[in-house]
């Protein structure tokens, strides 16, 4: 296993240690995984499918438990008693939007996660408003999701997190579905954010390109841990874990820019 | 089905809205227990699940075609608290948004179509599933049984709830006939689609209908490539499965007999010139009624009636001795039951 | 049906009647069929004016003749059966261009035509004045069980989604060639309704995970309150108001 980086000196945003997890059925995804994620670092969370991506970030907000070891956001136990305040701390985007976007209109699905933390009135408007102009939707604040497109409404759902002022944001496969420009437009607005970023991806330009710091992700224990633009060029590595770059993209490309750490 | 308003008098809407109301208190209470908090999403989207099954319209003969009522099938692979919200919600949005069935005849509606068709037809599955083998086919079997048996259920209580409030004075043995016959054959139909749909889950997701899931595994950890145990923490609780279901299922075993013993006894009795086209008539109509709920604008052409007065026929003939066997085949079993009944137990507490 | 038929069905517009709070609206148009109902039959004018109420409602609505009469199709089924009534009913007869008619099935025929109508009235006129997010608020206003508004929420919200799964499993097969004509297809309907449940199921499980990792514990919080002056609710109860007016004339003259 590659070293990780020191941690900061301020609570890390995510410590995970020694998390192991079988589902009810007896199919065990994760075995043992540790992993610690400094404030404001953008971390790209590599793997194949079927490494127990997503059973490791169901069990950052508390969705998941009842294995061993423990999961720890900006030093607060993801336990029962502090489920509420983890909730608010972790913004997990899912995948498909659709599931994300369930309330009748695209205001009343932001303000579903600050109003249930129980806030009301004009405080929670101007929650609403400054959420949908941090992506670019406020003009959509009305209308109902379902009638948005795709990747407008990818946009909304990272709004529904960002309302909650998350701690440290999740996101499960951003890039899938999106055109060309939706792709570029997301990458510019997560780039604005100051949050932690812990980011689900099988898209690898785009993780080298938001992400400067990588973790792969196999058989349920984090294989490999480093630059994501070091992880990507040792092709060993890359090859033992089933991550394919796609033709023609090549991770040296010097006009990227240099990650700062 | 879906009774309009002024079909069904003022007082008897308003008796059967306060047992629907009831009934679904009822529901809303054992659905939390089913679902606990993911009630409501999981309720909701089975209950978009019914609303877009009713659209698959299944052929029946010759040219009519029927659609699911679905009662059968939420009560099947949600459970039956969850089953009848399903419905109700899907009659209520029915109601206040299309005009399809009455807003006074709500309570009637609810009753015939979510209560009735879901008590029934889990009554049935569960009594079945107590008796028959721990297998996958008779699962399929019980679904069938059920789903069969609860379409003329609703029928039959259509026709009571008609027999006290009905607003016109057709005698009650020819809309019991024609209700009954003509919702026998849809229970068919009904029956078919809800146990290859139960067999289709079975194949892929198990615990949806079952709810019953393996054991957990002592957990493990990856150690240098190396797989060792894990310390052991608390055994997470399996949940429980087991409730008691014999009101329930009672209940609908005697709703079943008593429909198929007063089935048979319309059998028997063939109506005569006039009144027979008469009730082929009453019989057609209801047929279209079916095939047409979903499009009200669908042709209605002479050709479709002519089909459906055959196959109106055939209704009586097929659903009149499916019925009877069916209701003979529980009698048959209830009599076997108190051998069965130590292990009827043990399958039941496996098989939820 | 489904949830697409839903954008149809509300007539966007800015009268006195779209303004209604919905709880008002439903109410009233509850309370207004509920009337109707209790009318007896023999009363054939009553129901000429309840016709007239209606009719005013639906132009204070600016609700166009035609768009409310074609949504009454939906009641074809049950005229039909009604039109039988009188050949099936027993009792006196009468003769009629040759035909002998029971006179009570006459009269049963005429109740549920003209009941049956006036309710799908006013249930269309409710439907087209008010959005559907709206008719919810106004649900869980008349003190409908909050699990019960929210899983009808869903509904409407998913019945979008899975009836666009359901047309891409049904593109798929008849891209293979396959027509549903027979019995024997019944099988494949029914895989077809499996796979659907399968994946609105997943979904619903998707969905939950989404709402519980925002913060929900079981029930809704509220974004919106729909309040209603007394004043509306005195503007929404002259509806049912005059149809009362009109019964108890009914019952009484």
């Amino acid at each position: 296993m590659t070293p990780s980086p020191a941690a900061p000196a301020a609570p890390a945003s995510l410590e995970v240690s020694g998390l192991a997890y079988a589902y009810p059925d007896g199919h065990q995804a994760l075995f043992g995984v540790d992993l610690t994620v400094g404030q404001g670092e953008r971390v790209a969370l590599l793997g194949p499918n079927g490494a127990g991506k997503t059973t490791l970030v169901l069990h950052l907000n508390g969705i998941l438990g009842g294995g061993v070891g423990t999961v720890k956001v900006a030093g607060l136990p993801v336990e029962k008693r502090n489920f509420a305040e983890i909730r608010r701390r972790v913004g997990i985007v899912f995948q498909d939007p659709d599931d994300q976007l369930f309330m009748p209109t695209v205001r009343e699905d932001v303000a579903f996660g600050p109003a249930a933390a129980g806030m009301r009135g004009a405080e929670l408007e101007t929650r609403v408003r400054e959420a949908l102009e941090q992506v670019g939707m406020e003009a959509f604040a009305d209308r109902p999701p379902h009638h948005l497109s795709f990747g407008q409404r990818r946009r909304v759902a990272v709004a529904t997190v960002l309302a909650m002022r998350p701690e440290i944001l999740v996101l499960d496969e951003p890039s899938s579905n999106l055109d060309p420009a939706s792709r570029r437009e997301l990458a510019d607005i997560l780039r604005s954010l100051d949050v932690t970023v812990l980011m689900v991806t099988h898209d690898l330009p785009y993780a080298l390109e938001l992400c400067p710091r990588a973790v792969i992700l196999s058989e349920g224990v984090i294989a490999a841990d480093g630059r994501t633009q070091d992880l990507m060029c040792d092709e060993e590595l890359m090859r033992a874990h089933r991550l394919e770059l796609p033709f023609g993209f090549d991770p040296r490309t010097p006009s990227l820019a240099r990650p700062s750490h | 089905m879906h009774v309009p308003d002024g079909f069904i008098d003022a007082p008897v809407s308003l008796a059967a809205g306060v047992a629907a109301a009831g009934a679904v208190a009822v529901s809303l209470r054992g659905a939390r227990r089913e679902l606990d908090e993911r009630a409501a999403p999981l309720a909701g989207l089975v209950a978009a699940f019914i609303f877009a099954v009713q659209m698959l319209n299944f052929p029946v003969a010759a040219g009519t075609s029927g659609h699911l009522l679905g009662g059968a099938l939420a009560a099947i692979l949600v459970g039956p608290y969850t089953g009848v919200l399903c419905v109700s919600v899907v009659l209520l949005m029915q109601g206040v948004l299309f005009a399809d069935g009455g807003l006074t005849a709500l309570g009637v509606n609810v009753m015939n179509m979510a209560v009735v068709t879901v008590v029934v037809a889990y009554a049935v599955f569960r009594g079945l599933l107590k008796l028959l083998p721990d297998t996958r086919r008779s699962v399929t079997v019980a679904a069938f049984a059920g789903a069969l048996l609860s379409v003329p259920g609703a029928a039959f209580t259509f026709t009571l709830l008609y027999a006290l409030g009905g607003t016109t004075d057709v005698p009650l043995g020819k809309v019991f006939t024609a209700m009954v016959g003509v919702h026998v054959l849809i229970g068919i139909g009904e029956a078919v689609i809800t146990a290859a749909t139960v067999g289709a889950v079975l194949a892929v997701r198990p615990d949806l209908v079952h709810g019953a899931r393996g054991l957990a595994a002592p957990l493990k950890l990856r150690v240098g490539g190396e797989l060792v145990d894990a310390p052991a923490s608390a055994p997470a609780a399996l949940p429980a499965t087991a409730r008691s279901t014999k009101p329930v299922w009672v209940t609908g075993l005697i709703t079943a007999l008593v429909l198929a013993g007063f089935v048979s006894f319309y059998a028997s009795t063939s109506p005569d010139g006039l009144e027979k086209v008469a009730a082929d008539k009453g019989i057609d109509q209801n047929v279209k009624e079916h095939a047409s709920a979903d499009s009200p604008l669908a042709d209605y052409s002479v050709k479709d009636v002519d089909d459906a007065r055959l196959s109106g026929g055939l209704a009586g003939v097929i659903g009149v001795g499916a019925t009877v066997a069916v209701g003979t085949g529980i009698f048959w079993t209830v009599r076997r039951r108190r051998a069965q009944d130590l292990t009827a137990a043990s399958t039941a507490s496996t098989a939820v | 049906m489904g949830a697409g038929h839903a954008h149809k069905l509300y007539r966007h517009g800015h009268s006195p009647i779209h303004a209604l709070p919905p709880h008002c609206k439903l109410a009233a148009a509850f309370a207004f069929v509920l009337v109707v109902v209790s009318t007896p039959r023999e009363a054939v004018w009553a129901f000429g004016l309840y016709a007239v109420l209606i009719a005013a409602v639906a132009a204070a609505a600016r609700i166009p003749a035609g768009f409310l009469l074609r949504r009454l199709l939906i009641e074809v089924p049950f005229v039909a059966f009604a039109v039988l009534m009188p050949f099936v009913a027993q009792g006196e007869r009468v003769e009629v261009l040759g035909l002998s008619l029971s006179v009570s099935g006459l009269w049963g025929a005429w109740n549920v035509l003209a009941k049956g109508t006036l309710g799908v009235a006013a249930s269309v006129l409710l439907a087209s004045t008010t959005e559907l997010r709206a008719l919810l608020l106004g649900l869980q206003r008349l003190k409908l069980p909050p699990l019960l508004v929210q899983i009808a929420s869903f509904m409407i919200r998913y019945g979008d989604v899975i009836t666009d799964e359901l047309r891409r499993m049904s593109i798929a097969r008849r891209s293979r060639g396959f027509e549903a004509s027979g019995i024997r297809h019944w099988g494949v309907l029914a895989k077809t309704a499996g796979a659907l449940f399968i994946r609105s199921y997943e979904r619903g499980e998707r969905v939950h995970l989404a709402m519980v990792s925002r913060g929900y514990a079981g029930s809704m919080p509220v974004i919106d309150e729909a309040v209603a002056t007394r004043a509306q609710w005195a503007y929404a109860a002259v509806l049912p108001a005059a149809a009362l007016a009109v019964c108890l004339m009914g019952w009484t003259l």
